[in-house]
């Protein structure tokens, strides 16, 4: 199973000392907190694609290239990479290139983005979100397993003759996973493909997460994948860890009451229980995170955002640290041992993907079973 | 068969007049459904329990805390509902509002719906039409001719009762069709081919396993 953190890369001011970090600083602060990432023992760093204040990741490639120079075994992952509002053509691109410079170390995660003015700026409406990530991503796999592309759609100029470059590494396209919290349609369509799905979760309670889950593995098993529960999930989370509860809420609390995405609204005890968020001793971190697998069945990728709330440097290193040496050690062996063999334990990598051969299904445009199959299948 | 009728009411005190017109409002429907051969079931959503929650549920994105769900699913679920709220500063009060905003937008398709209203002066009867009406439609509601708006005096009443009049009038508006048949006979007509039949209602509870195949949606875009 494969470890790691997502950070959200927004600028908040720390509430404790009204301190704001500047924008170069919150950059370098993100690359530290991947390069900890890898030195703690963790799988994964993924970045999000903002292009509006207060976020600084406008440029998911050029920092996870940066970071990926650094370290040696780090995934490089994105959450999430604005499928609606980026043209397909540059994703394509930027990740295979991304893809050679790290060697192979890339995956990402497709998401809308719920800002609808971020749309217009970039010649798109929130309106069309769900047709923009349906065409876009489908036109991004084309560019990806074909060498020249004669494609024409809704929302982009028709390309002829058009060849994205460089191919991907290996001729192998990374893992997609698609991130929502509520379109069901995006659920499908990971489905739909075979492609892993992640669910935030962090502002949501997990029955609403297990069921969005739930969905992406039926439909995952009824388009010819695998079992459902072999489907490719990854799941989202938060804490704050001391080594006592009381220490730890005594410490955060202020971070909670005054951040943007949490203050000011419910208590930090009704958040916790609500959410995924955990305030605590490590302890109780592992046995909140092993309870996922409770709800949403044995998974495959979990993270973790510890830089939230405007919480400084220093501490979010620290947390880091907790989390690579006591927590994720506990949670690699738990999750192993409850899952069954037949159940995939990582999702799929670059060097997996290759060993399975240019012959996979990976290779596949639309790799579903369709509506045909099925009916011959029925029909014996 | 029981008819479910949902009484919503945002009366801030207690006793609160508000609450007062909404159980005299609860019980003449029920009488009338009953004069109609069927029985009604009340249920209340007192919105004054539910401040503190709906609070909760719009700073966290709209995840719904378990008693705002509990409520959304009771009024996606109604027959018939009745809409009581104060007016605060020549409108429906804050309150009853955000109870509305949490409300899933398919919760009261085509849901008969008596609006009322009290206020300290009959100045403001217009609530019920320039507010409330207008807020019911937009979310497919079918609003009954005769509202309900009763200032402090009369709940006087007097002889003439002129309004117990009003409130038996508005719940007959709302008896008659909560226990109207609606749509076509099922099995009779294609469901797609029925243009009768009613809108899907939903709580926003939950999500709706219904999806569209991935195929149709693509498909839909030509690719």
């Amino acid at each position: 199973m494969q470890f790691g953190l997502f950070s959200v890369g927004d600028v908040t001011p720390d509430p404790t000392t009204g301190r704001t970090p500047s924008e170069h600083e919150r950059i370098q602060a993100m690359t530290a907190i991947a390069l900890k990432a890898e030195e703690v023992g963790l799988d994964v760093f993924a970045t999000g694609q903002h292009h509006n204040p207060p976020f600084v990741p406008s440029a998911p490639t050029t920092h996870l290239a940066y970071i990926a120079a650094q370290t040696e075994r780090l995934l490089l992952s994105t959450a999430t990479t604005l499928i609606t509002t980026t043209d397909p053509v540059r994703i394509a691109e930027d990740y295979a290139f991304l893809q050679h410079l790290s060697g192979g170390r890339v995956d990402l995660m497709m998401g809308r983005g719920n800002t609808g003015p971020v749309y217009p700026w970039f010649g798109k409406d929130i309106r069309q979100g769900i047709a923009l990530a349906v065409e876009n991503y489908h036109l991004l796999r084309r560019l990806w397993r074909e060498d020249v592309v004669d494609w024409q759609g809704k929302f982009r100029t028709p390309l002829h003759g058009f060849t994205s470059t460089p191919r991907p590494l290996d001729g192998t396209p990374p893992f997609v996973w698609h991130g929502s919290i509520r379109s069901t349609e995006i659920a499908e369509q990971a489905a739909y493909y075979g492609d892993g799905f992640f669910h935030n979760h962090i502002f949501w309670n997990i029955e609403h997460t297990a069921q969005m889950v739930g969905l992406y593995r039926r439909r995952f098993e009824h388009y010819g994948h695998g079992a459902a529960e072999q489907a490719i999930v990854g799941l989202g989370g938060q804490a704050f860890m001391a080594g006592t509860e009381a220490e730890a809420k005594r410490f955060f609390r202020p971070y909670f009451d005054n951040a943007p995405v949490y203050g000011h609204g419910p208590s930090l005890e009704e958040f916790t229980r609500a959410t995924p968020l955990t305030v605590g001793t490590p302890e109780m971190v592992i046995e909140r995170t092993l309870g996922f697998a409770d709800a949403v069945g044995d998974y495959q990728r979990q993270l973790f955002l510890m830089d939230h709330a405007g919480l400084p440097l220093d501490v979010v290193l620290e947390q880091v640290e907790i989390l690579g040496r006591e927590v994720v050690p506990v949670l690699r062996r738990e999750f192993e041992a409850r899952r069954p063999v037949s159940v995939p334990s990582d999702p799929p990598t670059h060097a997996s993907l290759v060993a399975e051969g240019p012959q996979a299904p990976h290779h596949l445009v639309a790799p579903a079973r369709t509506a045909a199959d099925r009916a011959a299948a029925r029909a014996g | 068969m029981t008819r479910r009728i949902v009484v919503v009411t945002a009366g801030l005190s207690n006793p609160s007049s508000t609450r007062l017109l909404a159980d005299r409002i609860a019980d003449a429907v029920t009488t009338q459904v009953s004069a109609r051969g069927e029985r009604a079931e009340v249920e209340v959503v007192e919105l004054r329990e539910l401040a503190q929650d709906l609070a909760t549920t719009m700073t966290t994105g709209g995840m719904p805390t378990p008693r705002v769900a509990q409520a959304r699913d009771l009024v996606a679920s109604a027959d018939g509902l009745v809409a009581v709220t104060p007016v605060f500063t020549a409108s429906y009060s804050g309150l009853f509002k955000m109870f509305v905003d949490v409300l899933d937008t398919d919760a009261l398709n085509g849901v008969p719906v008596v609006v009322a209203a009290t206020a300290g002066t009959s100045r403001h009867q217009l609530v019920l039409d320039h507010a409330l009406r207008p807020l019911f439609t937009y979310l497919r509601a079918v609003v009954v001719p005769t509202g309900v708006f009763a200032a402090t005096e009369d709940f006087g009443g007097g002889e003439s009762d002129r309004l117990g009049r009003r409130i038996a009038q508005a719940a007959a508006e709302l008896a008659s069709l909560v226990v109207a048949e609606t749509g076509a006979v099922g099995g009779f007509v294609p469901r797609e081919d029925d243009l009768a039949a009613p809108r899907r209602r939903s709580s926003g509870n939950g999500v709706d396993e219904d999806v569209t195949d991935f195929e149709t949606l693509l498909g839909g875009l030509g690719q």
